[in-house]
């Protein structure tokens, strides 16, 4: 079963069953420091494993604000009175290297490396 | 309480967007067929439950994903200390993953539903990638075959995908 906040990329790729949570990205799972709201997103995440019905998605009532205006400004397109489309470029470039939270996070992954293949980093060749 | 906005199309928005860029199109992953079903043969609470999320997460001492088409996954101890987790992504604000990974890698709750008995355990292994990776080639021969094997080898019942 899926946890989604985008219904229209989840309806597309079609999963088994999925239940969807109206938040921005990055918060499937709820909103900080509220793990009651986290475990009832799972737990009706989890009650979808009884539905039978291909495709399912179920829509949680949950809501991120009183209103609903930080949709309007999710990747925003606007036309200027002259015809011009403008947007705002915020993709972050594609670094090819590891891009660690702290530099100590790197600090701690070279320690523990040193030369050798972790079980846990799965897919990398060292 | 004011009237509720449909939900936000990310699909029409980000090809909106790309065009304003002058961008080419993304290749969302599209199965219109009904997806197969499986089928629980015992009651949740009996359950071992494993989850995959795809938010960049790794703990600390592991390697970090890269931006670029990472089709790596990490294996998370499901006992791991929750301050440990990081996350690092290009597709979408971090801040709040930050603060509290359990908004993209639900770890706590899990752990707390087993505690309290709703499912049976949580898998010894829980798994995580990189979203928004641009090959739907790789990631439906390399990293999807790869998570499976690992979830059945790890005798998991059933398992809770959380993308960003």
């Amino acid at each position: 079963m899926v946890l989604t906040s985008a219904r229209d990329i989840t309806e597309s790729a079609n999963p088994p069953r999925a239940v969807f949570l109206d938040f921005p990205l990055g918060h499937t799972a709820g909103r900080v420091g509220e793990p009651e709201l986290n475990r009832s997103i799972v737990a009706a995440a989890l009650d979808t494993l009884s539905r039978d019905e291909p495709g399912c998605i179920v829509d949680l009532a949950h809501r991120w604000a009183d209103t609903d205006d930080w949709k309007k400004d999710v990747m925003r397109v606007d036309v200027t009175p002259d015809g011009r489309t403008v947007t705002v470029d915020d993709r972050v470039p594609r670094h090819p290297t590891p891009q660690y939270q702290a530099d100590a996070d790197a600090e701690a992954a070279a320690r523990l490396h040193r030369g050798q293949e972790c079980v846990v980093c799965a897919g990398i060749d060292y | 309480m004011s009237d509720r906005q449909p939900p936000v199309r990310y699909i029409d928005r980000t090809r909106a967007q790309y065009e304003a860029l002058g961008y080419g199109t993304y290749g969302w992953a599209s199965n219109p067929d009904p997806p197969q079903m499986a089928h629980l043969d015992r009651p949740l609470s009996e359950c071992c439950v494993g989850m995959i999320a795809t938010g960049g997460i790794y703990a600390v001492g592991q390697t970090a994903f890269t931006f670029k088409d990472d089709v790596t996954y990490r294996a998370i101890p499901a006992d791991v200390d929750t301050a440990e987790l990081r996350a690092t992504h290009f597709a979408y604000d971090l801040t709040d993953a930050r603060r509290d990974i359990n908004v993209v890698f639900p770890i706590d709750a899990l752990r707390a539903l087993a505690a309290d008995g709703e499912i049976g355990e949580v898998a010894p292994w829980l798994y995580t990638c990189m979203g928004g990776i641009y090959s739907q080639r790789r990631v439906l021969t390399e990293l999807a075959p790869a998570l499976l094997e690992r979830c059945q080898r790890d005798g998991v019942d059933a398992v809770l995908l959380v993308p960003v």
